[in-house]
């Protein structure tokens, strides 16, 4: 996953995949999100240039698709850490101490919530319940739940991660 | 082929994610090397709704439950228990089970449950039409297709009582018979699984568990209203259930159960998936429809309503997962048996998602009128680690909290809107002794305001004022006049606000400030925090009579305000202290005061 992000990156240009793709969609009334998804699914963010494109490609003008992006909080305008971690603060979890995770977490990266380590290795934002309530307090790194954390066992976590 | 015996292992997102996927495999494997192949299935099921102790393993037809099963255990249950016959007891949740006389239904925490919209979750394999069809899947719809006219559908359910499970409790076959009425041409059917109530999960764990219930009423729901085309509108943050919605709308597809001239009749009905991209006003369904029309998900004033006027100017029906849910069973089983059960003014069975402060977090379902109290104490086995029941919050963001005096109050619409709360989609978060009042008022306060679209003043600018004064009074510098603007504002904005975000965001202020007003004084007057939750209202000292000197909170302090000689009585610097209260945890010996 990483590696295809990296080399659509590369590219710099729309892939052949997301041409298909929105071509399938193009005709479809109200396809904008599900292309902007497609975009970060590809990307991990919504880049500048991409959004150029994606403006002509779906005929639909590019004030309304930044209007879309802003709205919207799944939509980033910046690329995040290789690594994307996601600390819940759902009520489950602020009940349980998310809040000392964040500040334990920001301390590890040494960066705050929403900004990416300086070599790039990770991010981290905080969400809203991401459905695991039973297993609070819940960290999503790279897609995988953890569950049950405790501000204790995050430097192992981060230190695997960083291992990989 | 049929097995003799079934090992169940419990594929919601929360197992799934605790090594389920790899329990699995390591079943899988053993029962292949033991040569039971064509004996024993194992099977991967939907949410078995006891997430507290995932991952869950139930093995058919012993009915046998077992807890926090990890691949290594896979094993030892199955050479003991599928071969030998033995109970793995170690692994039992109820170690009356090791008897063999207490089956599933014989454990606390599902005995007081009764499933219909979890009817198949934990059963079957979501990812196989062909379990959800033995199980009578699409006989409902096979049965109004045949048997009944679209009238007849929306007589059923007007008969049966069924309201919204969405939160505003609307009566859906009144909702079904605005769109019916609409003249013939273009009409949509959507499903709401934005499910944006912090702290829930009933809607992800059911269509993740049995997906194909929710395609089958929202065709029952097309033919009913004219509709051939439906959308299920569903959050970008839940991709189990993406994938399976995906893999059920293709199978349905090609067994004929979905797309064009379904069963052989005239009626055609397709359906499509829709993400959303995290904004919790798109639940609302206005905003809903907003979205996957592809614009910002902002609300617009009712009248007109969706039924009439939706998405794209045409008649639209929006329901929520549970609602939907029901339907099937509703058809098949009948308006009069569904009637049956629950109160007077709410018919049928409620999904929670149990969270907070107790012992058996995870996902239940009840009759309609069951108390709180048999909710957090019978099934939910009582508050953690022995603490004192504070409140119950239901309706998340938008709900009240519930203090001790209200446990046995019986769950229903009109039940909790008396007593300050609503019912909401199912969230039912318990707070303990040690959960600060004010506090969690700012934290829903502090969702709602971030959740705000901005469109309407009362709620952009209400909601953060309101939120202001919050944090002034957890901060220690409230007074007894911001309770009095508080109280004002809340009026205003529940009254002025376009939409259910900002009518229902005062809702914790308003009930929190009837029910525990005691705490929000002690923090005014006497800056004083009781559950220690106030970081600035926190004073942390160390006792001179109990410390030993260990050194162990000097040792655990992160930022190095603790000082101390071995054996010696040690002293915290205030001005360096960041109040994080590791040190109060680390005492053995009671010696670190908070106060
Ligand atoms: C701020 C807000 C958020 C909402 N969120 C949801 C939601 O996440 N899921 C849902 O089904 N309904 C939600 N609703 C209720 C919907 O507007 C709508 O009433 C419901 O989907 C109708 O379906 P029902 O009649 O089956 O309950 C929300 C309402 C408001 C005002
Ligand atoms: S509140 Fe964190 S997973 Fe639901």
């Amino acid at each position: 996953m990483n590696t295809e992000i990296a080399k659509a990156e590369s590219a710099e240009t729309l892939t052949p995949e997301l041409i298909a793709f929105m071509a399938e969609w193009r005709h479809s009334p109200g396809s904008l999100i599900m292309v902007l998804h497609k975009v970060q699914q590809f990307y991990g963010f919504i880049p500048r240039k991409i959004a150029f494109e994606v403006a002509e490609h779906l005929d639909v003008p590019l004030a309304k698709i930044y209007g879309v992006i802003t709205f919207y909080n799944f939509f980033k305008l910046t690329k995040p850490g290789r690594n994307q971690i996601q600390i819940c603060m759902g009520t489950a979890c602020y009940l349980k101490g998310g809040e000392d995770l964040v500040a334990e977490l920001e301390g590890i990266l040494g960066v705050g919530l929403n900004t990416v380590t300086p070599d790039g290795e990770f991010s981290a934002e905080a969400v809203r319940c991401v459905g695991c309530c039973g297993l609070a307090p819940v960290l999503v790194i790279n897609g995988e739940v953890y569950g049950k954390v405790e501000t204790k066992a995050l430097h192992g976590i981060i230190a695997e991660i960083r291992k990989r | 082929m049929a097995y003799k015996q079934y090992i169940l292992v419990c594929g919601g997102t929360a197992c799934e994610s605790n090594k389920g996927i790899a329990l699995v495999e390591a079943l899988n494997r053993e029962v292949e090397n033991n040569g039971l192949l064509q004996e024993v299935q194992v099977v991967r099921t939907g949410c078995l709704g006891f997430c507290e102790k995932g991952p869950i393993v139930k093995i058919l037809p012993q009915d046998t439950f077992y807890v926090e099963v990890m691949p290594e255990d896979a094993s030892e249950i199955v050479t003991e228990h599928i071969v030998k016959g033995r109970v793995v007891e170690r692994l039992l949740y109820d170690k009356r089970q090791s008897q063999a006389h207490v089956g599933v239904d014989g454990l606390d925490f599902y005995q007081k449950q009764f499933r219909i919209v979890l009817r198949n979750c934990g059963v079957i394999d979501p990812d196989k039409i062909d379990e959800y069809i033995a199980r009578d899947g699409y006989k409902a719809m096979e049965k109004a297709l045949f048997e009944m006219s679209p009238n007849d559908v929306i007589k059923e359910l007007r008969l049966s009582g069924l309201r919204g499970r969405g939160g505003a409790g609307f009566p859906t076959g009144v909702k079904w018979s605005f769109a019916a009425a609409q003249p013939a041409g273009q009409k949509y059917m959507v499903c709401n699984a934005d499910e944006g109530d912090p702290g829930a999960y009933m809607d992800r764990s059911t269509l993740e568990g049995d997906p194909h219930s929710i395609l089958e009423a929202m065709a029952i729901a097309g033919y009913a209203i004219g509709a051939s085309q439906g959308y299920v509108y569903i959050r970008a943050e839940y991709p189990l259930a993406i994938k399976r919605l995906e893999n059920a709308i293709v199978q349905a597809t090609e067994y004929g159960l979905l797309g064009e001239k379904i069963l052989g009749t005239d009626f055609s009905f397709k359906i499509e998936l829709r993400l959303g991209a995290g904004a919790f006003v798109c639940g609302e369904e206005t905003a809903l429809l907003a979205s996957i029309e592809g614009n910002r998900g902002m609300p617009s004033p009712r009248p007109p309503f969706p039924a009439v006027k939706g998405l794209w100017g045409c008649p639209t029906v929006i329901n929520n997962v549970e609602t939907l849910a029901n339907i099937p069973v509703i058809l098949l089983k009948g308006a009069d048996w569904f009637s049956k059960i629950g109160t007077e003014t709410t018919k049928g069975t409620k999904v929670f998602a149990l969270t907070g402060k107790i012992n058996n977090s995870g996902l239940i379902e009840v009759p309609m009128g069951t108390t709180l109290r048999e909710i957090i104490f019978d099934i939910g086995g009582g508050i953690k680690d022995g603490k004192e029941f504070k409140a119950a919050q239901t309706g998340g963001p938008s709900g009240g909290m519930i203090p001790p005096q209200f446990l046995d109050a019986p769950i229903d619409y009109e039940s909790l809107t008396s007593i300050g709360s609503i019912m909401g989609s199912g969230g039912l978060i318990v707070m303990d002794e040690d959960d600060c009042i004010p506090d969690v008022t700012k934290f829903y306060l502090d969702f709602t305001v971030d959740e705000s679209c901005g469109k309407c003043a009362p709620c952009r600018i209400g909601g953060r004022k309101l939120l202001n004064y919050l944090h002034k009074i957890c901060d220690g510098a409230g007074t007894a006049e911001d309770i009095e603007n508080m109280k004002e504002i809340s009026l205003a904005m529940g009254r002025a606000s376009l939409c259910g975000l900002g009518q229902t965001a005062p809702n914790p202020i308003l009930s929190s400030l009837k029910y525990f007003m005691d705490e929000y004084i002690e923090h005014i007057d006497e800056g004083k925090c009781r559950a220690g939750k106030c970081k600035n209202l926190l004073l942390y000292s160390i006792s001179v009579d109990n410390c030993v000197g260990c050194t162990a909170c000097a040792r655990v302090c992160p930022v190095n305000a603790i000082t101390g000689e071995r054996r010696q009585l040690h002293v915290i610097d205030t001005a360096a202290c960041i109040k994080c209260g590791q040190c109060y945890d680390v005492c053995k010996f009671h010696a670190v005061l908070r106060s």
